[in-house]
């Protein structure tokens, strides 16, 4: 018997047996951010008008801002999740690859984070601005 | 990648005839893909300009709603419509249906024809509204 961790292993190409929960994550994910996408659509579609007052008043009721930052979480962990799907068939050099997904994943977190705290000042901010 | 260069290629793109299943399928990469950056971007922009104030919103909208910069807006629109129906399609074949030969080129060209019409039909909305 063996003492040695199988190379397959430990260059990290075997199984990692998580295929399936991320298979799944990615559907969970993507059905969220459609729903959450055409309520957005239609929201901003019913509104008199998209102007500084009319948008922000309306991001200060629970029921825009929580699904509005629902939406984010859910948009952001989708893009980034299908930014990786398509680095990971493209890049073929491991080094351009490991660069790419981790930028691409940063990046992702930061745009999210900005768009959270920009609804959260909005929805907590001082009214009629 | 490591890659013997006088080994033979298998054919691949550069030999199979172009079906309507290929180009749906590129298009949810590409249209994926351009969301992410430009249709994100745009979103993110917007949210941070109503944070920061009226005038940061009255610069932001000065430029979503530059005719000549309507091919944005327009083309997201397209975009995301595309995305989305043959983001459907994908749950139908992943639930196993629709491998069918037929079928399958069928909603293929629907994917692409229901996103052109979505995109009218929501514009020709926006064009009725903002009309006086």
């Amino acid at each position: 018997m063996s003492t040695q961790t199988p190379l397959a292993e430990v260059r990290g190409t075997g199984s990692a047996r998580e295929g399936a929960r991320h298979w799944g994550e990615e559907r969970l994910v993507s059905a969220a951010t459609l729903a959450l996408l055409v309520w957005l659509a239609v929201s901003l579609l019913r509104l008199p008008a998209l102007d500084y007052v009319t948008v922000t008043h309306w991001l200060k009721a629970p029921f825009a801002a929580v699904p509005m930052l629902l939406l984010i979480v859910a948009l952001f962990r989708h893009l980034q999740m299908g930014l990786l799907q398509v680095i990971e068939d493209y890049a073929h050099d491991e080094g351009n690859r490991l660069l790419l997904i981790a930028l691409v994943s940063l990046a992702a977190v930061f745009a999210g984070a900005l768009a959270l705290f920009a609804v959260l000042k909005i929805a907590f901010g001082p009214s009629g601005g | 990648m490591h890659r013997n260069p006088s080994r033979p290629m298998a054919p691949h793109l550069t030999i199979w005839k172009w079906g309507p299943h290929m180009l749906v399928s590129i298009l949810h990469r590409v249209t994926g893909t351009g969301l992410a950056i430009v249709g994100a971007g745009v979103f993110v922009w917007w949210l941070v300009a109503a944070a920061s104030g009226a005038e940061a919103y009255a610069t932001f909208v000065s430029w979503a709603t530059w005719k000549w910069a309507l091919i944005v807006p327009i083309g997201l629109t397209w975009a995301a419509c595309q995305h989305i129906l043959s983001g459907l399609r994908h749950f139908v074949m992943d639930a196993g249906a629709g491998y069918e030969l037929q079928a399958n080129r069928f909603w293929a060209w629907m994917t692409m024809v229901g996103a052109v019409l979505l995109t009218l039909l929501i514009w020709a909305y926006i064009y009725w509204r903002v009309t006086p």
